[in-house]
Order: structure tokens, then sequence, then C-alpha cells
């Protein structure tokens, strides 16, 4: 069987995850210039909250429509959890911060501190409450399994399921969506002032905390978004789940052109692609030195990435 | 104003003290002379070889042997502190993947030593060569990057020497190297038992002799390594290199337009600070015996590139004290078992907000933060300039 | 010119510092060691970290050998002490080195894990302590030369063979698709089965999967092109769950088999429904919750789950066994680490799991593969891998 259709349907379908969440930190360098590590930290809170959600309604063997509007459900809840954790993220660990005026470097530790922080706080205090798995076992993988899987339609020769399919337009959707709000509203064009020229637009009387609790809501919100996705496609998380993911999603933000909303989307998605491809030809134990490097080609030849850096020129 | 200020002020009162008497200290320090330094550095000298002492152990290290974990993580970790500092604190360049040249060391340590039957001296040589080389070779293609795009591409040159190593079988796979050979003995002399060193917990020590039980021959190579790194990163920072180096870090446009061949410098402190990483890496797989791809996470990175921002980005003694923290801190807290990540993550966060600057931050450096800018810039919507913390406050009204 | 303060405050400085050396210097070393009344064994694995789930049985296997020699009330009483290495290496050198200055072990019972063990064998090795591993199934830890190592489980070499002739033998599969998940555990055994399964006839293909991520995609595709009889996946179960489950919902409907690492109710649950219903997983160790392999093994189950009230896991019985052997030592009145490691040398007896009997490199004698078949959330044992049929 040929692998190119597999690998670029499950390609387009990890990009689009990895997409979602490059949002998160490309709308927070973009604003802050801070790389946030946390980030990864706020998409597995989103994916516990879409279990919780799973467990409570008690969901399963859900296919067709329904599972339209299930996810849309996880979602929202999803949405909501890891927004409001990442506007506290922004409250209690970076906005001491820049009241200070500190370097971004400090940021960037503070960052890492609270990933660690997440983690282990998840690992050890919240899964074992939240979930009542015994104290010990609390660092282990948790499912909910609830999705039918079937199949749609096919490309080629390769069948492409209904789970994939809902992941990629999710995640198409919710790019549109957020790029209508920043270019349209008045909210996101506080956002482009902010991103171009923070002095500029204090002067002008764009309020920055609001501004940067803003950022933080959405790009939390479409981790959330993204985590309802993963947790539709894979239906397992525990508390290191962000970790790779996370670093895959900086990779593509970058890819892309950080700070670039459009450049988040096709970074995403050619780095799953490349990742797919990667593994095709050279074996799946390389994939990520495949991304990496072609990742370190790009920037060779483009210093700001595919789309360049942009969020500051409104070109949302 | 913001709701959270109530918070602050208590923490304040005990935060500002602390911080005052570490910057009084380094106002002290800085007016004294050669005869009042020199007796410093030789103290310290003398306490950094007497510290693994069992008395100093018990309390530092109750949970834990203190003489093992004084070797690696603490001296380990203080060695690649140093050699990360002349990359972030002094050049200015966010490296995100340090640890892969602490993997060139190990790795170079254990196949030219399992593999060829190299001495240990000669591997060191050699190892640390390798790492500079490595340093170049990834500094070469992507140092014309700035900042955070440069942060990714050495994120992915530390994950791919982890995953290559992993997935090359000629170097063990994922099941590394073992059976590394211990450095040859240089003597089997013994330290005699007499009261005087007892005291000093030192009676029967054959400090030249390398074998598994003793960490404690291990830790004064350590030491002596240490030591040496610094003297070399010290005249560095004081010469023409470190120069160009704090204009790299504060303006690069404008050093290069100055006439500093920015690109050349850059690589240098790639380059040096490769080679200190190597000679950590070297140490650490003469001692371990055996290394596996796993030992180079990329948490590894970030805990020592935490090390440095957590002293002092740029101050020597700065970096020391925070890889002496962050080494220390997680095996002293040992005690609260399942929850010292969680505490040396929250630390990490508490001291970040309360003294950003670091512990014991660089002069020049503490007077750039008041001008509001660190050596990296500040974050983005915080607004610059003098005056820009009242402008600020304002707007949050 | 000459100022004095800066010298002066030297002076102090250096007083204070030799004051401190003094006090120092006057606390005694405090004593351990020598009461003949009691032994110090410890035991070294995961307690707390990721792995727990896999160590505690081991911990409660062993302590429940000791709690049972203590109520018989010998002249000389056992101490079990436990060392949480979490699995890391650089810990478990630490405090294998507090283990043997401040607690003065006799014998250590683990480490655990293979990683953990390549580097605390060298620093027992050189202080003279015996160690019985009763998990680390790595097969290179037995050609180091290492005197004073041994375990009661059989290496991966054995495994892998064993399950690579089930395979091709019981399965009788003729296509077999190996995955490994690139640890140390992993990939030796996926190649020791790999060399096992060509050599049995049946052709093979590979791949590996990254057990951060959770998109096994590309490794399923693979598989689904080569279409095959049997899957064999070298790895823990937290990853063959979730490989199961995508191998399945992709269509894949080949045979899964496993080893030790996935033998874990968590494999089923990963794979969620009935993904993962029939799978055979391989294992050099005995699991025998009900007791059917025998006498000892019915006593052991019933004592353990009285005590616990868990049925017994994983490497429950190797690690009663090992501890066994530390009784045994003591009984015979070998208190010092050089008495029970020449003690160990000569040890034969029929332990709960097998007939313990250490060969020179430390390996214990003969070695078994039993293959367990996933039912639901069980894993009931299946029989010999030489002789079972699924």
């Amino acid at each position: 069987m040929n692998q190119f259709w597999p690998a670029t349907v499950d390609g387009l379908s990890l990009g689009a995850i990895y997409a979602l969440l490059a949002l998160g930190y490309t709308m927070v360098y973009g604003v802050l210039r801070l790389i946030n590590f946390a980030h990864s930290e706020i998409f597995m809170i989103g994916t516990f909250a879409s279990l919780a959600v799973v467990n409570l309604f008690g969901f399963s063997g859900v296919g067709g429509f329904a599972l339209v509007g299930v996810v849309l459900v996880l979602a929202v809840a999803g949405a909501l959890a890891s927004g409001a954790s990442a506007v506290a993220l922004e409250y209690l660990a970076y906005r001491p911060l820049r009241r200070k005026g500190a370097s971004r470097l400090a940021a960037l530790i503070s960052a890492i501190g609270a990933s660690l922080f997440l983690q282990q706080l998840f690992a050890r205090v919240l899964i074992p409450w939240w979930f009542d798995v015994p104290k010990e076992k609390g660092a282990l993988p948790l499912q909910g399994h609830f999705v039918e899987r079937e199949d749609l339609f096919a490309i080629g020769d390769f069948v492409v399921r209904n789970d994939k399919f809902i992941v990629f337009v999710g995640a198409i959707i919710m790019m549109v969506a957020l790029d209508q709000f920043v270019s349209r509203t008045k909210l996101g064009r506080g956002i482009r002032a902010t991103a171009q020229d923070p002095e500029t637009s204090v002067l002008m009387g764009v309020n920055i905390d609001r501004i940067v609790t803003a950022t933080f809501a959405i790009g939390g919100a479409m981790a959330g978004v993204a985590a309802a996705l993963y947790m539709m496609r894979f239906e397992e998380t525990d508390f290191f789940v962000g970790f790779l993911l996370g670093i895959k999603a900086f990779t593509a933000a970058v890819l892309g052109g950080i700070g670039n909303l459009r450049g988040a989307l096709v970074g995403g998605m050619v780095l799953g692609l490349i990742e797919m491809y990667g593994s095709v030809m050279f074996g799946t134990e390389w994939q990520h030195v495949v991304a990496f490097t072609v990742l370190v080609l790009v920037l060779m030849f483009r210093p700001t990435g595919i789309l360049g850096e942009s969020l500051q020129q409104a070109r949302v | 104003m913001s709701s959270i200020e109530w918070a602050k002020k208590p923490v304040r009162k005990i935060s500002e003290p602390v911080g005052s008497r570490l910057d009084a200290l380094r106002h002290w320090w800085a007016v004294q002379r050669g005869p009042v330094r020199w007796s410093v550095y030789l103290l310290l000298t003398v306490v950094a070889f007497l510290l693994p002492h069992e008395d100093i152990g018990s309390f530092m290290s109750p949970h834990s042997d203190w003489q093992a974990i004084l070797f690696y993580p603490i001296g380990g970790y203080i060695l690649l502190a140093i050699g990360l500092n002349v990359v972030v604190g002094q050049a200015g360049l966010l490296d995100l993947g340090y640890v892969a040249f602490f993997a060139v060391g190990g790795y170079t340590m254990a196949i030219l030593g399992k593999q060829y039957g190299w001495g240990f001296w000669e591997i060191i040589a050699v190892g640390v060569l390798l790492a500079a080389l490595s340093g170049v070779l990834l500094g070469a293609p992507t140092l014309r990057l700035r900042g955070d795009y440069l942060a990714i591409v050495t994120l992915g040159f530390g994950e791919i020497i982890r995953i290559a190593a992993t997935n090359t079988d000629s170097i063990g796979g994922p099941n590394g190297i073992a059976g590394i050979p211990h450095p040859p003995n240089l003597t089997d002399w013994e330290i005699p038992d007499t009261a005087f060193f007892q005291a000093l917990d030192l009676e029967g020590l054959k400090p030249f002799t390398y074998g598994a039980l003793d960490t404690r021959p291990y830790y004064y190579l350590m030491v002596i390594a240490i030591i040496g790194t610094i003297i070399f990163a010290k005249r560095l920072e004081h010469s023409r290199v470190g120069r160009s180096w704090a204009a790299i870090r504060e303006d690069e446009d404008a050093a290069e337009l100055m006439g500093v061949p920015t690109f050349k410098f850059k690589l240098a402190a790639f380059a040096i600070g490769a080679a200190f990483g190597g000679l950590a890496g070297v140490l650490y797989g003469s001692q371990a015996t055996s290394i596996i791809p796993e030992d180079f996470p990329f948490i590894l990175s970030a805990t020592i590139l935490a090390a440095v921002v957590l002293g002092g980005s740029g101050n020597i003694p700065g970096v020391m004290v925070g890889a002496f923290l962050i080494a220390w801190i997680p095996e002293r807290v040992r005690g609260v078992g399942e929850y010292r990540i969680l505490v040396f993550g929250a630390a990490l966060v508490i001291m970040m907000a309360l003294r950003p600057e670091g512990l014991l931050p660089s002069r020049q450096r503490k007077a750039e933060l008041k001008e509001g800018t660190g050596g990296m810039g500040s974050l983005g919507a915080e607004v610059g300039g003098p005056g820009g913390a009242q402008v600020e406050g304002e707007v949050s009204k | 010119m000459k100022r004095v303060p800066p010298r002066m405050r030297l002076l102090a400085v250096l007083g204070a510092a030799s004051l401190a050396l003094a006090a120092c210097g006057d606390s005694s070393d405090s004593g351990s060691g020598g009461d003949v009344s009691e032994v110090s064994i410890g035991i070294m694995g995961d307690f707390t970290g990721e792995n727990a789930g896999i160590v505690i049985p081991i911990r409660n296997a062993a302590q429940l050998a000791v709690d049972e020699y203590n109520a018989t009330n010998p002249e000389t009483k056992i101490k079990l002490i436990p060392y949480d290495s979490q699995a890391k290496p650089e810990q478990a050198v630490a405090l294998a080195k507090n283990a043997i200055k401040q607690d003065k072990i006799a014998g250590l019972i683990g480490p655990a894990f293979s990683g953990e063990s390549a580097q605390v064998g060298p620093v027992l090795e050189e202080a003279q302590i015996p160690s019985v591993s009763a998990s680390a199934t790595n097969a290179p830890l037995a050609e180091n030369g290492w005197k004073y190592w041994h375990r009661v489980i059989s290496d991966d070499d054995v495994q892998g063979a064993g399950i690579g002739q089930f395979i091709t033998t019981g399965v009788g599969a003729k296509k077999v698709f190996i995955i490994d998940d690139k640890s140390t555990y992993g990939q030796p055994l996926a190649a020791t089965v790999k060399k096992a399964v060509e050599e049995g006839g049946a052709t093979t293909e590979g791949d590996s999967i990254d057990t951060d991520g959770a998109d096994f995609s590309s490794t399923v595709n693979k598989a689904k092109a080569f279409a095959p009889d049997a899957i064999f996946f070298g790895g823990y179960y937290a990853e063959g769950g979730k490989l199961i489950k995508q191998l399945r919902e992709g269509g894949v409907d080949a045979t899964f088999l496993s080893a030790d690492g996935s033998l874990d109710p968590g494999l089923a649950k990963g794979a969620g429904g009935d993904n993962a219903e029939g799978s055979l997983i391989g294992c050099p160790c005995l699991i025998d919750p009900e007791g059917t392999a025998g006498e000892a093994s019915k006593k052991f189950a019933d004592a353990y789950k009285a005590k616990f009230n868990a049925p017994t896991a994983i490497y429950a019985a190797e690690a009663y066994d090992a501890a066994t052997v530390f009784i045994k030592a003591v009984q015979s009145g070998a208190t010092t680490p050089e008495d029970i490691q020449k003690f160990i040398g000569t040890v034969d007896f029929t332990g709960v799991s097998k007939q313990i009997k250490f060969e020179a490199n430390g390996e214990v004698a003969g070695g078994d593969v039993y293959i367990y078949k996933v039912t639901g959330e069980s894993l009931p044992l299946l029989g010999n891998a030489k002789t079972a049929k699924p």
C-alpha cells in the first residue's frame, strides 16, 4: 500500500493540533516577547477538563453527528478550564515580573518553574483527588473511551476516519474565527497595537494589563479546544501529555513565523506533514530529527519563518 | 493598583532585606583590593576541599550521600552553569540545548575510554575539543538567527543529539555505554589517620585513587576543573572578547556598526561554552561508569539555564550560587518525597518574582534593570525607559 | 598605604570559619553496625515515581518474607530498609553509597530496574556488598564480571528467545511486525525477538515509537501495509495499550504480543473496549494469584493477599525468593556481607517462582518463560512458552 495518502491525512490531523497549540505561543510571544513554556501545561489542564466531562456524562460509543456535538461540549469545557488557567498563570507568574521590568530570561525561568509546578501539582495532588485514583498512580495515564471510529470517505486508497476529519476541520474553523476576531474587533485591534508598539499604544489609551489578560485567555482557550480535539483523537491523557506537543507546537510557531497567526496554522500543518513523511522515509525513530533539521534549513533561508513575523504588522 | 498588592507586602518584608544584604555584600566586594580578594579565594578553595565532611553532609543532605551529590549534581551543575553563562550571560545568546555538549563530552569519554582504551587525561583534551567543535558546527549555520529563533534551534539540536544517540546502535543505542573506565590512579597515597585529619573527616582518604565507592577524588577533580574554568572565563570577561560579548549582548546592530565582528565572537562564545560543557561531560562519564542517552534530556538544559538566571546571569559567583541551589534544594527536600519537584517549581516562580535579576546579579546588569531593560530585553508589554513602571501604574488604575 | 579595616574583616571571616570547622570536628561519628542481633538488608527501586506500580509489589513481597522470618523470633533479626531511587540512576548511586556507609547494609534486594542496576553495580562491587535483583532483566548486566551481583529472574535474551519461539511455533506466525519503544528495555528485547522469529522461519519488518508522543499513526500505517500475522511490541504497558488501540482502530487485527513490561492490567485498560482481548504477554516471571502452580506458590499467594489485600503482582514471587536468599543466609549464621556472599554462591533451594541457584556470573540457573493471555482486564497464566497454545 502506498504510504503517501495515509501519511498526508495523519500529518494534517496531527498538524491541526500543533497549529491550535502554536496559536497560544505565538500570541503571547507577539505581545510579550515571552516563550510561555507553561502553555503545554495549559493544554494538559484542558485534556483533564475534557476527560472530566466525558466521565461526568458517561459518554460512550459516540459516532456520527452526535460526535460533533460532544466535541463541542468538550471544547467549551476545555476552553474554559485552559483559558482560566492561562489567565491565572499570567497573573501569578508573569505579572509580578512585568511590574518589575524583569528581563525576558527571568520570565522564561518563571515559565519553566510554573510548568514543572503544574505538572507535579496534577500528578501528585489533583489527579488522585479529582479522578479518585490511588496517590501513587497519579502519574499514570487516564483513559476515557467514548468515540466510535467510523470511516467517512476515501482519498486515494486511504479511508479517512471521522475523528481525524473533525480534528482538521475543527482546527481550521477555530483559526478562521480567531483571525476574524483579531482583525475586526476592538480588543483584537488593541492586541495588534500592543504587539506592534507597546509604548505608543499605552499613550493611545490601550490598557496593557487588559490586553495581556485577553491574550492569555484567547491563547489558553485555543489550547483548551486543542485539548478537546486531542481527547477525541487519542482518548487518553496524563500529567506529561503537553511536554512533547508543546515543544512541537512552539517549533511550529517558529517555523511559520512566530507572532504570526496564519504562520501558526501553516507551521503546524507543515510540521505535521514533515513528521509523517519523515517517519515513512527514515523510520519513526527519526521523525523528530527530521522535523528539527527542516526547521534549521527553513530558518537558514527564511530567518523569520515561512510567513515571517507579523502580528504587529496587522497582517493577521 | 492590582488586587494582589496586599499579598506582596509581607513577602517584600522578607525579600527586600535579604536582597539588600546580598547587594551590600557585592558593594563591599567591589571596593576590595588584591590581598583581600586573594585571601578570600584561597579560603573558598580550602572550604571547597573540606566540603565533603560527613558532619556538613549530615545537615546538607540527610537523605542521600553528600559526597556523591557534591560531585554530581552539585559540582556538575556548577561547571555546566559557568559554561552556559559564557553563552547566555556574557554573549547574551539564548541556548536551550546546552545539554548536547554535556552529552558530547560524556560520549567521548565512554567511546574513547571503553572501545578504544584511551587514557583519561588524553580524553579530557579530546572531549573538550570535540565539544567545542560541535559548538562551532551548531553555531555556524544558526548564529545569524536572533533571540528566540536561536533558542528553538538550539533546543532542537539538543534533542537531535539525544535521539541520534538513541538510534545509533554502534554506540549502544538506548542502552548507552556501560563499563566506562575510571581515571587511572595517580598514586595510592593515603591521608594518614591522625587526629587533625580525623577532625577534617579526611583520614584514610586516597585522594588520587579513582574507584567506584568514594566520590571524593572525583569531586576534587571537579573542584580543580571548576577553578580552572572560572579563571579562564574571568580572563575572557576582561579581555577584548569579553567586551565584544557585552557589546553584542546590549545591542548587536550597534556592535556590528562599531566594527565588532559579531558573528565571529558569537561563534567563539558558543565554542567556549560548549567546551566547558564537554569538560563536565567527560568528568561525569568517568565517574558514572555508564551513560545512556536519557541522561541528557531537555529538562537538564532548562535546569542549567534556570541556575544561571536564578543566580544572576553574567556574574560567575552568582551562577555558581544558582547552580548550587538548583542542584542542592531537590536533594535537601528529599524528605518531602514525591512533592519535591512541586516545591522546586514553585520556588523557581517565587524567586523570580521576588528577585528577577537573580540572587547575585552582575553590577552592570543591575544598573540596566533600573533603566528598564535587561540584557535580553524586557517583557514586551513592559513600557521601557525611565518612569516606565509609573506609566504602567497609571494605566492599571 | 595599608588600610586596616579590610584585614580585620578578613580575620573575622577566617575566625568564623575555623570555629565552624572545630564545631564540625566535635560531633562524634554516629555508631552503627557491629550489632549481630540485627542485620540490615536494603531494598531499592522506584517506590514513588512513575513506575511505582511495578515496584511496590516487589517491596511488599520482600517485606512479607522478612516479616514472616522475624515473626519466628530468630537469634538474628533482619531489618529491611527501603531506598526510593525513583528509577533514576544517579539517585540510586547516591542512595547506595548512603546505604553502604551510613546504614551498613549487608545485602541489597534490587535495584529494581536495569538502568539503575548498571550504575549501582560497580559501587556494590567495590564495597563488596552482595545484591539480588528480582526484576532487572537487561541482558548485558551479567557481562560486567561483577561477583557480588545476582538476579533471580532470567534475562531479556532468555525472554526474547522464548517469546520469539512461541510466536513461530505456538502462534504459528509467518509474518511478524516488530515494534519497540527505543528504551533500554524495549529495544534490545525487540531485537532478540526479531532474531528468534527469523530463525523460526518468519519474515519481519519493524518500526519504533516515541513514548513521549501519542500519535503512533505512522507505525500503524506501516503495520497495515505489511499485513502481519503477529505483532510484537517491546516496551511498557502505558504505550502498549495506546498502541493496541490505534492498531485496532487502524484496522490491524494481527495477534498482539508483548513481554514483561506490558504485563499489567493497564494494558487492556489503555487499549479500551476489548481491543486487547486475546493479546499474549510473555514473562520470565511467574504470577500466580490463584496458586495453581504449586504448593509454595499457593501459600505465598494467600499470605500476600492476607497482608496487603491485593492479589500478587508482577515480580512479587521473585522478590519473595530474593528476600528468602538473604533470610537463608542469615539463618545459616552469615551476618557479614562477605559471609552472605559466600552463602549465595552455594545456595540451592526451591523458591516460589523457580529453583534458586546462581551461575558464576550471577544469573539464576535455568529459565522458563511463561505466557499470559489478556482476558478482560486480567492476565491469567496460559502456560509455559515451550508448550502453550493460544
